[in-house]
């Protein structure tokens, strides 16, 4: 049996590993499917990293997270975790990496498994994905040098791309159903001020369409005027929101192990607490989560101080 | 031992050519390409002698990415005898990618 799981190894789960570890907790095992590094890792760029000034690809950014979090003995547990249970005051972590099902138990977990990009439901969408439809700009848009690509959506991470997007692509036409931006004022503005970077607003897309090597066009409605049009890109890139990574907590009669809202988000207090006593969770996953890498990081140094007193008193 | 094959425009035919081969495209500044990395070390090391495990720098081979129409990394091949069977584009677990390897070997 081990004392704590984290599920999840992004910026959460990589500081409540940090801080369980560095606080005497012995076995700590962090559950992520690939390297460490979380959602993060897709960004082109963080600039808004307390401490750190000089402006990093998200991937440059979590390098150092690895050495520093593992140097107090967290260890790695490459594995998919497809469900956690209670049984008594023992979880179970139901796991898999690669030779069919396992079972750990643990005396506590932190669920920091974060989310993943929301997809857009467009005609199309699911026919050509990964062929012309991507939520990685940092990932694809090597593929798209010199070419006019198209941006879907109208908060940060969408602005924040197009601008990245400048770089490889001749022309980026930024689509977003309303006149307005729910992304910072300042990113906006940069956005604005770029010359290649057509905005598209009021406007929706009807339908993504293609052939068989991918690709070729999307249809787009304007809003005011409810004309259609087709706009000829290779590639959308579609930054529309997240949904939570909650299915490791569905059971298996349908419910969920701890108390989530509407969104699947995991209900906690301010300290992390769930509605489950000895499970916590951390970062993006949780109910209110701001989606920022400090937030996360701070959740998940608050959800390992909690497993510390927990164990103490409980185990 | 179990070390994943690096695949160049030079050697992709005859790697691939006999046998089960998976082939991952995959870029240096590709964040859940670098999360699949170990991914693929392990594979290497379990089908050490059963299956070619390889990798394609798409930064360094951009001809193999275009022949393959590759627009979005990463996107994982699985071939027998030179042709592909099936795909994968995005990250993965590795417990997916050991089921399809099984099933085609």
């Amino acid at each position: 049996m081990i004392d704590l799981a984290i599920i999840g190894g992004g910026p959460a789960g990589l500081s409540a590993g940090l801080y369980a570890t560095r606080g005497g907790v012995k076995n700590v095992v962090l559950y992520e499917k690939g390297m460490p590094g979380g959602q993060i890792t897709g960004s082109s760029e963080i600039e808004n990293y307390p401490g750190v000034s000089e402006i990093k690809s998200g991937i440059d950014f979590m390098e150092p997270w690895q050495t520093q979090c593992f140097r107090f003995g967290l260890k790695h547990a490459m594995s998919e975790v497809i469900r956690i249970e209670k049984h008594s005051n023992i979880f179970h972590i139901i796991h898999n990496q690669g030779k069919g099902e396992e079972i750990q138990e643990a005396k506590s977990v932190i669920i920091a498994t974060g989310g993943r990009p929301k997809k857009s439901n467009i005609k199309g969408e699911q026919e050509f994905w990964g062929r012309g439809v991507s939520t990685c700009a940092t990932c694809d848009a090597f593929f798209y040098k010199k070419r006019e690509v198209a941006v879907l959506g109208g908060g940060d991470t969408a602005l924040e791309e197009a601008i990245y997007l400048t770089k490889f692509a001749s022309k980026v036409h930024l689509i977003h159903r309303r006149d307005g931006f729910r992304a910072a004022p300042i990113t906006v503005e940069h956005a604005k001020q770029n010359e290649q970077i057509n905005f598209l607003t009021p406007y929706i897309v009807t339908e993504i369409c293609g052939d068989s090597s991918g690709v070729n066009s999307l249809m787009i409605k304007n809003l005011d005027t409810n004309k259609e049009e087709k706009l000829e890109v290779p590639v959308i890139f579609e930054f529309v929101g997240y949904d939570v990574n909650n299915q490791m907590l569905l059971q298996k009669d349908g419910s969920y192990l701890c108390d989530v809202n509407e969104y699947g988000s995991a209900l906690v207090n301010l300290k992390m607490h769930t509605s489950v006593e000895g499970l916590f969770a951390a970062g993006d996953i949780r109910v209110d989560a701001p989606k920022q890498v400090v937030c996360a990081a701070g959740d998940g140094a608050q959800a390992a101080l909690e497993v510390i007193a927990y164990l103490e008193q409980k185990h | 031992m179990g070390q994943y094959i690096e695949l160049r425009q030079d050697n992709f035919k005859e790697v691939t050519q006999n046998g089960i081969s998976l082939v991952d495209f995959w870029a240096p500044w590709c964040g859940p390409c670098r999360m699949l990395a170990p991914v693929i070390d392990e594979l290497a090391e379990e089908f050490a002698g059963r299956a070619n495990i390889c990798k394609v720098n798409t930064d360094e081979e951009e001809a193999l990415g275009a022949e393959f129409g590759i627009r979005s990394i990463p996107t994982i091949l699985f071939m027998k005898n030179g042709e592909i069977v099936d795909q994968i584009i995005g990250a993965t677990t590795k417990a997916v990618l050991s089921d399809k390897l099984n099933a085609l070997l």
